[in-house]
């Protein structure tokens, strides 16, 4: 990974190295949102930080083709596909997690979210601690958890998480309706059993 | 509207991602409906619970190194394209014979060097790039640049005036070492970019690209670019002070 860097880094000609400060320019800045991006992902520090350099030098690799206004979208949907691919093999433990997730959700179709009957949302939520949230959210299959965390942690619009996520803007409505009808309740338990 | 169909797009209403018309079918079937009324102030509730708990990671400095390292930061400085990227434009105008402040149209600016000025300038913003010789006493920062520029770049203090001298550094635009001083109004830094200019006759003015400001002028043979996310006016006001103390001569 380090010697790929170094081979571009190395190239002495002025438009590898134009090429290398704009993409420094532009994707740098968003760092930390696409490392909190791989933490819930991934759920774990270390294979967050290698998915993240990982992603780092794909968009570099492609910054080329990258001709959109908003990078950040761009640079997360590079760095799901590392987490799918890279991580998802060499992990058996992702790759168990995401084989849940996907036998709760399915990958075709979605029904429209309907309201479950017991669902608590007369109840009052009460602040939880930062971890505790993080862990909240950690719990979600993987589907709801990416639009969620693209949702109101990386404040995407419904057409970039779309576009992230390669799946239509209703697919994104209905998993983010699912996710926090999923988080509140989970949220409410965690009031009930301390 | 049916209550399942209101309790799908209320998401949307709170993502204010709906259009006019579906936003009013929403909130005519919420004005008629407790229970999908309640629905939306849970999500809503759900939603300022999230904001107030600190769900962001932050990049360990080891992972910024790692990345930031392994990309070059700068070349030798490069003669060649120069300064026929800082002479844009025909020549002044009327307005500018007036010495009238215009707010200039965004082709009288070359997109390139304005793009790469915004950008040396974030980058300047990033954790350890801010200054190269960090002081705000001018008599430091202006002997620094020796050696390092064909001209030393004038460098004034103006605490007195609301803007902090708080140092100097190297930065690369259009391939060319350029002198940036970093003054500092309040919580926000302005970066002062000084190079030679080709063409002398320059109107002043100002263009507003990617949430900065971005204030121009020459003097002496000099381009100055002050960028900062401070508002126009203030902006201009330290423009308009640093002038002044450059053709009162006082250093």
């Amino acid at each position: 990974m380090k010697a790929r860097f170094d081979r571009m880094a190395g190239d002495p000609s002025d438009k590898n190295f134009d090429r290398v400060r704009r993409f420094r320019d532009a994707a740098l800045p968003y760092l930390d949102d696409v490392y909190t991006l791989a933490r819930y992902l991934l759920r774990d520090a270390t294979d967050a930080e290698d998915a993240v350099q990982e992603c780092y030098l794909r968009a570099l690799t492609h910054f080329d083709t990258f001709h959109g206004t908003a990078i950040k979208p761009w640079l997360f949907a590079i760095l799901r596909n590392v987490c799918r691919s890279e991580f998802a093999r060499r992990s058996g433990v992702i790759l168990r997690a995401d084989a849940a997730d996907a036998g709760e959700t399915g990958d075709g179709a979605e029904p429209m979210w309907c309201e479950t009957p017991n669902s608590p949302e007369t109840q009052l939520l009460h602040q939880l601690d930062a971890a505790t949230t993080r862990r909240l959210v950690e719990t979600l299959p993987k589907p709801f958890r990416e639009v969620i965390v693209l949702r109101e942690i990386n404040d995407l619009s419904y057409r970039e998480i779309a576009d992230v996520i390669g799946a239509p803007i209703g697919t994104v409505m209905s998993r983010l309706a699912r996710a926090r009808s999923m988080l509140r309740a989970a949220w409410t338990r965690e009031k009930d059993e301390p | 509207m049916r209550c399942d169909e209101a309790q799908f797009l209320l998401h949307a209403l709170l993502d204010r991602e709906l259009d006019a018309g579906h936003s009013s079918e929403v909130e005519v079937h919420l004005a008629d409906c407790p229970r999908c009324t309640a629905q939306l102030h849970a999500y809503r509730d759900l939603r300022q619970m999230m904001l107030s708990a600190e769900l962001r990671f932050v990049a360990p400095p080891r992972l910024r190194h790692r990345i930031d390292n392994a990309l070059p930061t700068s070349r030798a400085p490069n003669r060649r394209t120069l300064l026929q990227g800082f002479a844009l434009g025909a020549a002044a105008s009327a307005i500018a014979a007036s010495g009238m402040v215009v707010v200039i149209q965004r082709a009288d600016w070359d997109q390139r060097i304005l793009d790469e000025i915004i950008s040396a300038h974030l980058r300047s913003l990033q954790v350890g790039h801010l200054t190269d010789v960090q002081t705000s006493d001018q008599h430091t920062v202006k002997p620094w640049f020796n050696g390092k520029l064909d001209a030393a770049p004038p460098v004034f203090d103006l605490a007195t005036q609301g803007f902090t001298l708080l140092g100097g550094r190297l930065d690369y635009i259009d391939g060319r070492a350029i002198a940036s001083i970093v003054y500092q109004r309040r919580a926000h830094v302005i970066n002062l970019f000084i190079a030679p200019v080709a063409k002398p006759e320059r109107t002043p003015g100002l263009v507003s690209e990617r949430g900065f400001n971005i204030w121009r002028w020459t003097e002496q043979g000099l381009s100055f670019w002050a960028v900062s996310d401070i508002n126009a006016d203030e902006l201009q006001e330290f423009g308009n002070r640093l002038e002044a103390a450059i053709l009162s001569g006082k250093t």
